[in-house]
């Protein structure tokens, strides 16, 4: 084998081993790089939320009139569409917080309600003009809002 | 073949004949993309105005990891076959991926901020954008960290190999892991999420930065020819200098 076929070999291993160490890394850190759980992830992860001790993030959707409001606290719940938490949050909301909107909320467990310290807007990966969203709207194919 | 192509004479001529066309593309594409996308395309039903971020946005993001992957081939070549274009080549790339990564993290950050609701979070796709950023920051930082030239060449292009593995995860984070950040709308199962009259004005600007990102490309590798000829031109004359002292 010629040096240049030899150096070539030596890359190719080289990216394949760095690879397969970078996957592994990857996936003993899963806990880490999720940014958030949904309701049924943590049910599923940690059985009850009274084991939560830790500051945590929750995503889902916005449970349609879910919505209490009580001067600056917010009530209402997250969902998955099968499992839901109930959010306390003192404070500004982002602009697109409404029903059936996608949303990751940050805090901790206090007696099985979730006392969230930051609320965030989760867009989704559909874009279209305001007239196509409410024909889909009007004609029952709506599919948005799915995050 | 490689040989045949990276002749510097054949590469100038070559490239003098394609250049004007390629700034040709690149201005027309830049000037009809930004009218589209700045005028003549539709607010989104949620973001309104602010979706006309997504006409650089989405772009840079393109272009930087593709020229990322651009920049690693050629260093594999300059490895493997030592030949000093290939370095001229990666060299050139570097400071334009490293423009469009920045670009990338700036306008998703003002995007973030009225979107969101906050201009940065370190989840998944956000972080590993920063990371490739910082691999163009440390390639050209490396490469112009030695004494003797071809030994920063040699270091830089190894790390650049090395970041290789950084891009499938900045372009899958969005899939395998819960983040923020919202996963593909134009290259997924099932057709681009997102309407024609914005994927209009998207694709023109993909294409104005890409032949925008291959003009400036061609006209670093020509200046580092020049500046290699002027260097031999300087320590020819310097050594016949000194022979007729000596």
């Amino acid at each position: 084998m010629n040096a240049k076929y030899r150096r070539l070999f030596i890359t190719i291993i080289i990216i394949l081993t760095l690879g397969l160490a970078t996957k592994l890394i990857l996936m003993a850190l899963e806990d880490n790089i999720v940014y958030f759980y949904t309701p049924n992830d943590l049910i599923e992860k940690f059985g009850d939320t009274t084991n939560i001790q830790n500051k945590i993030r929750i995503g889902g959707l916005v449970l349609e009139s879910s919505i209490k409001k009580e001067g600056e606290i917010t009530i209402f719940m997250i969902t998955d569409r099968k499992k839901e938490v109930k959010v306390v949050f003192k404070g500004p909301l982002p602009d697109l917080f409404r029903e059936g909107q996608g949303i990751v909320a940050e805090g901790m467990f206090q007696n099985n309600n979730f006392i969230a310290s930051e609320v965030l807007a989760k867009h989704d990966e559909n874009y279209m003009p305001p007239e196509v969203a409410d024909a889909l709207k009007k004609n029952n194919v709506w599919k948005g809002d799915s995050n | 073949m490689f040989d045949w192509l990276a002749n510097p004479n054949r590469f100038n001529k070559i490239t003098e004949k394609i250049q004007p066309y390629i700034l040709l593309i690149a201005i027309t594409t830049l000037i009809s993309g930004l009218y589209f996308g700045l005028f003549d395309s539709p607010k989104d039903y949620q973001q309104g105005d602010a979706v006309r971020i997504m006409y650089v946005h989405v772009p840079s993001a393109w272009l930087a990891s593709f020229l990322y992957f651009s920049l690693a081939i050629s260093c594999v070549f300059y490895l493997v076959w030592k030949h000093p274009l290939a370095d001229l080549v990666s060299s050139s790339i570097a400071p334009i991926g490293a423009l469009f990564s920045a670009l990338t993290l700036v306008t998703g950050s003002l995007w973030g901020k009225p979107m969101w609701g906050t201009w940065w979070v370190w989840d998944a796709r956000l972080t590993s954008m920063l990371v490739l950023f910082f691999f163009y920051l440390g390639y050209i930082l490396l490469s112009n960290a030695f004494e003797r030239k071809i030994d920063g060449s040699k270091t830089a292009s190894v790390l650049a190999i090395v970041g290789l593995i950084n891009l499938p995860i900045v372009k899958f984070s969005v899939d395998w892991w819960h983040t923020l950040h919202q996963p593909a709308s134009i290259i997924k199962i099932g057709g681009p999420s997102i309407d024609d009259k914005m994927l209009l004005p998207l694709m023109l600007m993909i294409f104005a930065l890409s032949f925008f990102s291959l003009y400036m490309i061609i006209l670093n590798v020509k200046t580092k020819l020049i500046e290699k000829k002027c260097e031999a031109l300087l320590l020819k004359s310097n050594l016949e200098e000194i022979s007729k002292i000596g």
